[in-house]
């Protein structure tokens, strides 16, 4: 039995997480299905969203916000994040757009998340 | 001198929302003052995600929910004026603000939303002791470094306060090459949210002190360690339990602060508890047409609140310019028993409808009540597995219980134990 703090929003659910069997995960003390869904990932497979910035040309701002656009596992963070390392991109840039693209071969782009008009 | 029906001031998430259902409620006639080159406020620094899971049933970055509010401000062709600060309001909600292309202008106005968010406590409101070196930064400044100007502050790092910045920070840090050595909490429990501790320093083992703080800074040019020590339970260092920390960089996530310097010119009265202004139900304060939403109010734990209570705010003021203003008698909420404060703080008797009360606690309890109690009686009561000062609590009040509020002469919102 592990005792966990669900981190799928600010609620913080205190979760319990029946882990003796990986193959069929119980877990208690969730509100919402999410909950019992981080929980059981969280013992199989743990994942997380990265976000970081990167550098933006010609844009209004001199950074660009990026975040996975779905969560990746979590210890892939690190690996990820040298991904961006010396990635620069030019301005204008939307919400959305593909920064870099399948990282590490997880099938998941890091995207844009802020506009950034050309100066 | 111009005229305008609705100034806001600030375009962050507050001012934004208020603009938004102030426009959907029928007015025309509004005016955002934003200080920084771009509307969206501390949201465009703050590029974690985690916003916007109850007001759009996602989670989204800072910057990206910002730019939903930002978008639903242009596609209504709501009047904005960036790069302008404002320098003075007065009681006969006169603006005087400046900015680069218009120069000096005044504004009358028939009513001004205060949205103007919250500081960091700096550096000299803790009094710390020790050298005055390059690396000492408020969390929020550092952030705003990192991610919006791409400097990177430091190294190797301490951080005081556990509050969301400040494990937000420690995060961020760790992700761009620093190594965050600990985190340094005074009291025993942390005010951020329990996510946060989790995400932020339970993923990279960073460690978190409770009942420590920071008692002296050491370096010459640039901080080269910081001393902390435990404190007892009056929050007074305890001799001998010093221990040196190498560090180039000290970040302090030490608490928030409403901005109220304007407030103040208009003579708005202030809480002594929140540090914002003492608001009724349609969040007007005491100086007649002045409303205020948002952190400049009381600060908020998450962003989708603060839109909430500004669209709130932003309806009301819409409907004060038609004239529907609430007027006569109105009942005080006291905030008791574990509550250290309560939003808003007055409630007319006059109107229907539901009541939200938002509050929060000044101590961590478990197993708790939180009830709200009229001429004796319990109106309303909730059961809380936990309460901490770090989350605010809101309380929906339905009709009826609303109504029994308006009604009474003695309104308290308070804890209690779960009877067992």
């Amino acid at each position: 039995m592990r005792e966990m703090i669900c981190i799928c929003c600010p609620m913080g659910c205190r979760l319990m997480v029946d882990d003796s069997d990986l193959a069929d995960v119980k877990v208690s003390g969730n509100t919402c299905p999410r909950g019992a869904k981080y929980g059981k990932e969280e013992v199989v497979c743990p994942k997380r969203m990265v976000t970081s910035v990167v550098r933006v040309e010609g844009g209004d701002v001199a950074m660009l916000s990026v975040k996975t656009k779905d969560a990746i596992e979590k210890s892939k963070i690190f690996d990820a994040l040298d991904a961006l390392k010396g990635v620069s991109v030019n301005a204008p840039v939307k919400i959305g757009d593909v920064v870099v693209k399948d990282v590490l071969g997880t099938g998941v782009d890091f995207i844009a998340t802020k506009n950034v008009s050309a100066r | 001198m111009s005229k305008k029906n609705l100034i806001i001031i600030g375009g962050g998430p507050a001012g934004l929302a208020a603009a938004k259902s102030a426009y959907d409620a029928g007015e025309r006639d509004i005016l955002i003052l934003e200080r920084e080159d771009k509307l969206g406020g501390i949201l465009n620094q703050c590029i974690h995600n985690g916003f916007g899971l109850h007001t759009f049933k996602e989670e989204l970055t800072g910057p990206e929910y910002a730019s939903r509010y930002i978008d639903q401000v242009k596609e209504r062709g709501i009047e904005y004026k960036l790069g302008t600060t404002v320098l003075s309001i007065d009681k006969n909600k006169r603006v005087t603000c400046a900015n680069e292309k218009d120069g000096l202008q005044i504004y009358e106005a028939k009513a001004i939303i205060l949205a103007c968010g919250c500081r960091e406590r700096p550096r000299g409101a803790i009094n710390i002791a020790g050298c005055r070196a390059a690396g000492i930064f408020s969390a929020g400044t550092a952030q705003k470094l990192i991610n919006i100007d791409g400097y990177m502050p430091g190294k190797e790092v301490v951080i005081l306060g556990s509050g969301d910045i400040g494990l937000i920070m420690a995060r961020r840090m760790t992700f761009q090459g620093a190594k965050v050595k600990a985190v340094v909490e005074l009291m025993p429990y942390s005010s951020g949210l329990n996510r946060n501790i989790v995400q932020c320093l339970n993923d990279f083992d960073i460690p978190l002190m409770f009942s420590h703080t920071v008692v002296e800074i050491k370096g010459k040019g640039r901080v080269s360690s910081v001393v902390i020590a435990q404190v007892d339970a009056k929050l007074n260092p305890i001799k001998g339990t010093e221990q040196e920390i190498k560090c180039d960089t000290l970040l302090l996530s030490v608490g928030l602060l409403p901005e109220n310097e304007l407030s103040k010119m208009a003579d708005v009265n202030l809480s002594p508890v929140t540090g914002g202004a003492v608001v009724d139900d349609d969040m007007m304060t005491q100086t007649d047409g002045i409303f205020a939403c948002g952190n400049v109010l009381h600060v908020h734990d998450l962003v989708d609140f603060v839109s909430e209570e500004s669209e709130w705010a932003g309806k009301r003021a819409a409907a004060y310019i038609k004239g529907e203003k609430a007027s006569g008698e109105s009942v005080a909420i006291e905030a008791k028993d574990g509550v250290r404060y309560v939003v808003p703080q007055f409630v007319h008797r006059e109107g229907e409808g539901n009541l939200k009360l938002k509050m929060r606690v000044g101590n961590v309890f478990k197993n708790v009540r939180l009830c709200v109690v009229c001429d004796g009686g319990e109106v309303y009561s909730k059961k809380c597995m936990i309460v901490t000062p770090g989350e605010m609590e809101t309380i929906t009040l339905n009709e009826k219980q609303t109504r029994a509020l308006k009604n009474s002469k003695q309104a308290v919102v308070c804890l209690k134990a779960v009877e067992k």
